[in-house]
């Protein structure tokens, strides 16, 4: 709909109504005056977070020295990266199986169960995951960071798949019938042809799949062992004891590290579209 | 050497490039089934430019995709070089495709595009280097080999798809409709070029086009396709001033075509007794029935008016004239009722040319078919 806005007639009308800045201001602020406080109060020196006094980087430096805050940004990178690896190669073949495959019965309905999980209450995953995993655990013994792992790449596996099959989707069957028609062997074909022209929409499902394993609370709350925190948990922990400037110059790393992400992923993809 | 339609069928399959053997394709089953191709036969001769025409739906393109693997038939064999590849995958067949698309790598230079296929053979870079080159070369776009696909014109890209697909040497070329994005004028300058890369590389083209000028113009033979059939395989001049079908008739070139009855036959002539009344001598192909209804074919330019006391074939009244400088073109509508067009060359002074005349038309001898 935000294309067919952009094309049509219409963009100018649409900007040209009463009140059109003012609602967009609004939204805009609405968005980012809680970061800007975050961020402003991240660099206050002094305890309080609603008392500015004077500018300072110490509650970086304290939050860049807790053991505490290293421990569980290690923990998330972990964790995160494991999943967006493991859970984009599964959505790059489920992508595959549900577009570059002669159509099969159930077609549809396999692309629901991909998806399904978006749909489901997080609560419910996480109680779910939680019973299974325990389970096992009394079953086998076993336990360990891998539960972790496994629980946050089952839950990016539709983040990463959406991206990624609608480039599939984008991209027309006859440019794999020519690289066939050159002699390129199935697999050649996929390496030469297909994953380069998928890499936009597999780098995009897999900044997704990063971001959302590195920010989820819920399911990790359930599913972690002891000694298994992510920064996420360690924050929300920090706070029951009183928000302090620490956490806020912790976020404010976080912002700065997801907008960082964003601007890559703009960079790599209109590069690759080129 | 004058080739008749009905030699290129069989004796030759031992120099045939490509043969389909009862080739059939249905899509889909029961009611809803489609045929795309009916119990096709064709030969494909060896260094030959050969042209699949057809309107579209015939099965011309089914029949292209067959070859180059990416359709299975549901039944019958293709052979190339009497080597069985029905159920070869696309990869391992020696043919390249020019897709109507052109299909152009967009994440590779132009160069690259058209080195593809030999870095896929494995051949070694140094190699692909100097084949590529050449093919650059050949279709003059040296300037070009760093650039994206993107970058060029259609014309441009048009020629890096041929470039590419002609790179590693197939024993056949397959064209799928490779002009019809082009503008009229660069279209007809592809054709001619086409035509000389085809006789240059030596290498056997398969071309597929609805268009019937196009193939007359390009083709060494056209197979003539409708409905999932080939109606007539012939030389351009056979399939237009022979042709054994209505069809094939009516879709190449003007054509009058009158109904009739056959009244006497011999010696391949009939007699041919036209609903206005009058009988005309027409050539009657071999096998064809001697008795019963028949329909008679005549090219514009097989007739012309009937001068001072010569004996008309025919003779109708004048309706319109639409004048071309070099010829006319003169339209006459039939005591029955048919309309016939003739063309008339040069000057149409001497002639009485108001609407309404009454013009003899003189048909010229053995120019008169029946058809099918």
């Amino acid at each position: 709909m935000a294309e067919a806005i952009r094309k049509g007639p219409r963009a100018r009308d649409l900007k040209a109504m009463p009140g059109f800045k003012t609602v967009a201001w609004l939204c805009i602020i609405a968005l980012y005056l809680p970061l800007a406080v975050l961020v402003i109060f991240s660099f206050n020196d002094n305890r309080s977070v609603v008392r500015w006094t004077e500018f300072s980087f110490r509650w970086y430096e304290a939050a860049l020295s807790n053991d505490g805050i290293r421990n569980a940004t290690w923990v998330s990178v972990k964790i995160a990266f494991v999943a967006t690896v493991v859970a984009t190669a599964a959505a790059t073949m489920a992508a595959l199986a549900t577009t570059r495959t002669a159509s099969f019965r159930g077609q549809g309905l396999a692309y629901g169960i991909i998806n399904q999980p978006l749909m489901i209450p997080e609560i419910v995953t996480a109680i779910a995951t939680l019973s299974l995993f325990a389970l096992i655990k009394t079953a086998t013994g076993v336990t360990g960071i891998g539960y972790l792992m496994a629980a946050h790449t089952a839950f990016c596996i539709p983040f990463a798949f959406m991206p990624i099959r609608a480039r599939l989707e984008d991209m027309t069957l006859v440019l794999e019938q020519a690289g066939a028609d050159l002699y390129a062997t199935p697999w050649q074909t996929f390496r030469h042809i297909t994953l380069p022209l998928l890499m936009p929409g597999i780098v995009a499902g897999a900044m997704l799949a990063f971001v959302v394993s590195l920010d989820d609370v819920i399911i990790t709350l359930m599913v972690a062992g002891p000694g298994e925190t992510t920064l996420p948990i360690y924050i929300l922990g920090a706070i029951r004891r009183g928000i302090t400037p620490e956490i806020n110059a912790v976020s404010t790393i976080l912002v700065g590290v997801s907008v960082l992400l964003v601007v890559l992923l703009f960079f790599v993809q209109r590069r690759m579209e080129k | 050497m004058p080739e008749t339609s009905n030699a290129t069928q069989s004796t030759r399959s031992d120099r045939a490039a490509i043969s389909a053997r009862s080739l059939v394709k249905t899509f889909g089953a029961g009611e809803n089934a489609v045929h795309a191709l009916k119990n096709v036969d064709i030969d494909i001769r060896e260094n030959e430019f050969f042209t699949l025409l057809g309107p579209s739906g015939c099965g011309k393109t089914t029949l292209l995709r067959m070859i180059a693997g990416f359709e299975l038939p549901t039944s019958g064999t293709i052979l190339l070089d009497g080597q069985e590849i029905t159920a070869l995958p696309p990869y391992k067949r020696p043919v390249n495709t020019v897709f109507q698309s052109y299909a152009l790598f967009p994440h590779m230079t132009v160069a690259e595009n058209i080195g593809f296929g030999l870095k896929m053979l494995g051949r070694p870079a140094d190699n692909v280097q100097g084949r590529v080159e050449k093919m650059l070369a050949l279709v003059q776009l040296e300037a070009m080999a760093n650039r994206r696909t993107d970058q060029l014109s259609g014309g441009q890209q048009q020629r890096v798809a041929l470039a590419r697909a002609l790179a590693p040497e197939p024993k056949v070329l397959l064209l799928d409709e490779p002009l019809a994005a082009l503008d009229l004028k660069l279209r007809k300058n592809m054709q001619l070029e086409l035509k000389s890369l085809q006789a240059e590389t030596g290498i056997t083209f398969v071309f597929v086009t609805h268009d019937q000028e196009e193939a007359l113009t390009m083709s060494d033979r056209i197979a003539v396709m409708r409905s999932g059939e080939i109606l007539q395989i012939g030389a351009p001049k056979d399939i237009y001033e022979r042709p054994t079908h209505r069809f094939v008739a009516d879709f190449i070139g003007d054509i009058n075509i009158l109904e009739g009855e056959i009244a006497g036959a011999g010696g391949g002539t009939a007699q041919v007794r036209l609903k206005d009344g009058t009988t005309i001598s027409a050539r009657l192909a071999e096998g064809m029935a001697q008795t019963g209804p028949a329909a008679v074919a005549i090219r514009p330019e097989a007739a012309r008016i009937a001068g001072q006391g010569e004996t008309a074939d025919l003779t109708g009244t004048l309706e319109n004239v639409v004048y071309f400088g070099a010829a006319s073109y003169l339209h006459l509508r039939l005591n029955s009722g048919e309309e016939f067009v003739l063309r008339q060359p040069g000057g149409l002074d001497g002639h009485d040319l108001s609407r309404g005349a009454r013009l003899g038309i003189a048909i010229q001898p053995g120019r008169a078919r029946v058809l099918e």
